[in-house]
C-alpha cells in the first residue's frame, strides 16, 4: 500500500456525485443504438463460430485448419469477453430482452454462470481489493500483492501461474466453488460438492462438445479438429487471462485493508474502485477484444453500464480522477503484462516489506 | 416429438451452452423455439387511431381459439415492451398468419406505437394464445355479444370463425362506438349481418350532436333483446361496462351465462411514495416508505429475498415486479413494468407493489 486515497469525506462524496452524474447521463441515452451494439455483436460472434467449424471439416488442408482456429478462437474470445462477462453483469438487462440477460445467460466457459455471477459480480465487485475479502486478489493461489503473506508454496508460482494461464477456464471453474473456504471451515461442504458437481457437469458438456463431438462428426479430420478445438480454448484462456491480470495485478493498482475501508461512504466506493484497477491503452480491436475490460477502472465504477460506453467515459472519468488528484493507471498492453509477470516473479519470493499505510499523508 | 425435433436435442450438444435455435434465429427469427417470435405482415388501417397487424407467427406457434389474447413484445428504443392484445382473426387462417387489432390511446405510448409506427417487417415477440373468453366446443343454439369500442376485437374472432363455418347460430351483437364511423370493423359488421338472417347487429353511438355522450347501459338491453337472460352472452369493453354487466346479470340470477374479458392497463399508476408491498409466492406484506429498499422491506418481512452488494452493482437480488411501480432510490426515477425485473436493493416502492417472491 504505498499511499492511500488523500480525499476528505467531503471530497469524496464530491466525487462520487460527479460519478453519479456521468452515470445519469450515460443512462438518459442509452436507447436503440446501444442494443443494436450488442445484438450485432451476438451476431458476428455467432456467424464466427458457425463460419470456424464448418471451416474445420476441412481441416485436413493446413489452410483451412488455420482459418477455422482463428474464427473459433475470435469466436470464444468475443463471447467470454464482450459478450458473456458484460451480459452476465446485468449490463443489458435493460433490454428486457429474456434471451439477452443476467438472469438466462450461459457462456462457453467451464464456470456456470450463476456460481460465476456470486463470486465476480458480487464478491469482487463489491469488496474489490480489499484483502481478506476480495477472493480475486491472486484467485487463492497467487500472492500478488506484497500484502500477502509469504509461503513457500509461492516459490513455483510463476511456473504454476503459466500453466494457469493455458487451462485459466477450468481454474476458474474451481475457483468459483470457494474449496478454500470449505476447507477453512466458512462453508459447508456439501454446499461446495454440489456446487462441485454443477460445475462439473456443465463443464462435460463442453468438453464433448470441443473434444468428443465436433471431431467425431469430422469424420477422417477427427484429430485435427480436436487440436483445432484445444488450440481455440487454451488460446482464448491465454488471452483472458493477461487482460483479467492488467485490470488489478499491475503496479499501481492498490490494495486496502477491511480496517481502512470502514464506514466507507459510495464516494470512498467509487474512489477504492480508482485505485484498485488498471486500463489497457490500445486500439478499439484491444477493446472489443477485452469485452471493453481494457477500461477496467470505467467497468469498477459502472458494472452494469453497457460496455460500447466505457469508451466515450473513460476522458470524463479521468479529468475527474485528475481534478481530485487520484492516481489514473494505465499503459500498453505488453507493458501491463510485463509488470504483472514481473511482480508475480518477484511476489514468489519473500518481501518486499509492503509500504506501511501512512495516515499522515492522507 | 417429431423427428426434427429429436435432431434438434441432438443438435444441442453441439450448440451447448446455447440451444440450436439460437443459431437458427440468426437465420430467420421465425425459425427459434426459444422465444416466440412473428413477422408483421401488413398493417391496416381500421378507423380513426386503429389498425390491424397481420402477424406471420413463428415455430413453435399454437392455434389460438376465437376470443383468445396473446402477448405481444414489440421493441421500442431498444427496450421491449409487452402488451396482451385479442387476435381479431379467425383461427385457422389458411394463410398462416393472425391479426391483432389496436386502438392508440391517449396517453398509451406502445398502442400509439402499434398502430402508427410498426412496420412491415418489423419482428415482434409472441407469447402463446391465452385466455377463456371463447366459445364453447358444442355451439349453443342462441347467443349474445355486448361490446364497446375495441371490446369487439374478440368478437370478431369469433364472428369471422363461425362465418367462415358457413352457418351462424343465433347471435345477437350489441355494439357501442361513438359515432357509425369509429365502429371498428364497421363495414364486415354490417356485411355479416346482411349475409346471415340469423345474424342480428345492434349499433350503439355514445355521440349525439350538441349533447351529452349516450353511454349504453345493460338496462337497455331487454329492449334490444328480450330474450338477453337466456342467452349465454360474451361482454368486452371498459371496466364501466364490465361492472354494470355483472351487477345485471348478478342481479337477474344468471350470472353463470355471463362472460367477461377485461383489457387490464399495462402500467400501475405508480406516483406514489412508499404503499403496500405484497410478496406474491411467500404470502407476505407490509407497508413501506418511499426510501426504504424493498429488500430491506422483504428481509423485515420475514421473506427469503436474493441479494449480494446491497448497492446496485450486482445484480444478484433481481425479483419480478409483478404489479405497481417502483422508484430507483439513487436516482429518483420511477419505473415498472408488469413481469419487470427490478433490483430490489435499489427500488423502493411508489405506490402499492406486487413482488413475485
Amino acid at each position: 500500500m504505498a499511499r492511500r486515497t488523500a480525499l476528505t469525506a467531503a471530497e469524496a462524496d464530491e466525487f462520487g456525485r460527479a460519478l453519479d452524474q456521468l452515470r445519469e447521463e450515460v443512462l438518459a441515452g442509452r436507447g436503440e443504438g446501444d442494443a443494436r451494439y450488442i445484438r450485432r455483436v451476438i451476431a458476428v460472434q455467432r456467424g464466427l463460430e458457425m463460419g470456424g467449424r464448418v471451416v474445420l471439416f476441412a481441416s485436413l488442408l493446413p489452410p483451412a485448419w488455420l482459418a477455422g482456429t482463428t474464427m473459433l478462437a475470435t469466436a470464444k474470445i468475443l463471447e467470454n469477453m464482450e459478450i458473456g462477462h458484460n451480459v452476465l453483469h446485468g449490463q443489458w438487462d435493460w433490454m428486457c430482452d429474456p434471451e439477452i440477460h443476467s438472469t438466462t445467460w450461459e457462456w462457453d466457459s467451464a464456470s456456470p454462470a450463476a456460481q460465476w455471477k456470486h463470486s465476480h459480480n458480487y464478491v469482487h465487485h463489491t469488496y474489490t481489493n480489499i484483502l481478506g475479502k476480495d477472493r480475486d486478489i491472486g484467485y487463492s493461489l497467487l500472492r500478488v500483492k506484497s500484502e500477502q503473506r509469504w509461503h513457500p508454496a509461492y516459490l513455483a508460482q510463476p511456473l504454476y501461474n503459466l500453466a494457469l494461464a493455458a487451462v485459466f477456464e477450468w481454474g476458474i471453474a474451481l475457483y468459483d466453488t470457494e474449496i478454500e473456504r470449505a476447507w477453512r471451515g466458512e462453508k459447508s461442504w456439501g454446499q461446495t460438492w454440489a456446487q462441485l458437481q454443477v460445475s462439473l457437469r456443465k463443464a462435460g458438456r463442453q468438453a464433448v462438445k470441443d473434444y468428443v463431438a465436433f471431431p467425431l462428426l469430422a469424420g477422417p479430420a477427427f484429430l485435427p479438429v480436436l487440436f483445432a478445438n484445444l488450440t481455440a480454448n487454451v488460446t482464448r484462456n491465454v488471452w483472458a487471462h493477461t487482460i483479467i491480470f492488467c485490470g488489478h495485478f499491475p503496479e499501481g493498482a492498490e490494495a486496502f485493508t477491511e480496517e481502512q475501508v470502514e464506514g466507507e461512504t459510495r464516494g470512498g466506493w467509487y474512489a477504492r474502485q480508482v485505485l484498485g484497477s488498471a486500463n489497457i491503452d490500445g486500439p478499439a480491436l484491444l477493446h472489443l477484444m477485452s469485452g471493453n475490460l481494457s477500461f477496467q477502472i470505467e467497468h469498477h465504477l459502472f458494472p452494469d453500464l453497457p460496455s460500447n460506453r466505457y469508451a466515450q467515459l473513460a476522458p470524463q472519468v479521468r479529468a475527474l480522477c485528475e481534478r481530485f488528484g487520484l492516481p489514473y493507471t494505465t499503459g500498453g498492453l505488453l507493458r501491463q503484462t510485463a509488470n504483472v509477470w514481473k511482480r508475480v516473479i518477484r511476489l514468489s519470493l519473500p518481501g518486499p516489506a509492503p509500504a506501511v499505510a501512512d495516515s499522515a499523508t492522507s | 416429438m417429431t423427428v426434427g425435433r429429436i435432431l434438434l436435442d441432438a443438435a444441442a450438444s453441439l450448440t451447448t451452452p446455447l440451444l440450436p435455435d439460437d443459431y437458427l434465429g440468426l437465420i430467420d427469427p421465425l425459425w427459434s423455439r426459444r422465444g416466440l417470435r412473428g413477422r408483421v405482415e401488413a398493417v391496416r388501417r381500421e378507423a380513426a387511431g386503429v389498425a390491424t397487424l397481420v402477424i406471420r407467427p413463428g415455430a413453435g406457434w399454437n392455434e389460438h381459439r376465437a376470443g383468445q389474447y396473446v402477448r405481444i413484445g414489440v421493441n421500442v428504443d431498444g427496450v421491449w415492451h409487452w402488451r396482451p392484445y385479442s387476435v381479431s382473426s379467425a383461427p385457422r387462417d389458411p394463410g398462416g398468419v393472425i391479426s391483432i387489432t389496436v386502438k392508440a390511446l391517449p396517453d398509451g405510448k406502445l398502442s400509439g406505437r402499434l398502430v402508427e409506427g410498426v412496420p412491415p417487417g418489423a419482428i415482434v415477440r409472441l407469447e402463446k394464445p391465452r385466455g377463456c373468453f371463447v366459445l364453447p366446443q358444442v355451439l349453443p343454439p342462441r347467443l349474445l355479444f355486448v361490446t364497446a369500442g375495441s371490446g369487439i376485437t374478440p368478437v370478431m374472432s369469433m364472428l369471422r370463425g363461425l362465418a367462415q363455418g358457413g352457418e351462424m347460430p343465433d347471435a345477437v351483437v350489441v355494439h357501442s362506438a361513438p359515432t357509425r364511423d369509429d365502429v371498428i370493423f364497421g363495414t364486415e359488421l354490417r356485411e355479416l349481418a346482411a349475409r346471415f338472417p340469423t345474424l342480428r347487429l345492434h349499433e350503439h353511438h355514445t355521440r349525439v350532436p350538441g349533447g351529452p355522450a349516450r353511454r349504453l347501459t345493460m338496462a337497455a338491453l331487454p329492449a334490444i333483446c328480450p330474450d338477453w337472460a337466456e342467452r349465454p352472452a360474451w361482454v368486452c369493453g371498459p371496466p364501466g361496462m364490465l361492472a354494470d354487466a355483472e351487477a345485471w346479470w348478478r342481479r337477474a340470477g344468471v350470472a353463470d351465462h355471463l362472460r367477461v374479458e377485461r383489457f387490464r392497463p399495462a402500467e400501475a399508476p405508480g406516483g406514489g411514495t412508499g404503499g403496500r408491498v405484497r410478496f406474491a409466492r411467500s404470502g407476505r406484506q407490509a407497508q413501506a416508505g418511499g426510501n426504504t429498499s424493498l429488500l430491506a422491506v422483504g428481509e423485515d418481512a420475514g421473506v427469503l429475498m436474493p441479494s449480494g452488494c446491497r448497492m446496485g452493482i450486482c445484480h444478484s437480488c433481481l425479483a419480478q415486479l409483478t404489479s405497481g411501480r417502483v422508484r430507483d432510490l439513487r436516482t429518483g426515477r420511477e419505473h415498472g413494468a408488469q413481469g419487470e425485473l427490478v433490483q430490489t436493493c435499489v427500488s423502493g416502492a411508489a405506490g402499492d407493489v406486487e413482488i413475485d417472491l
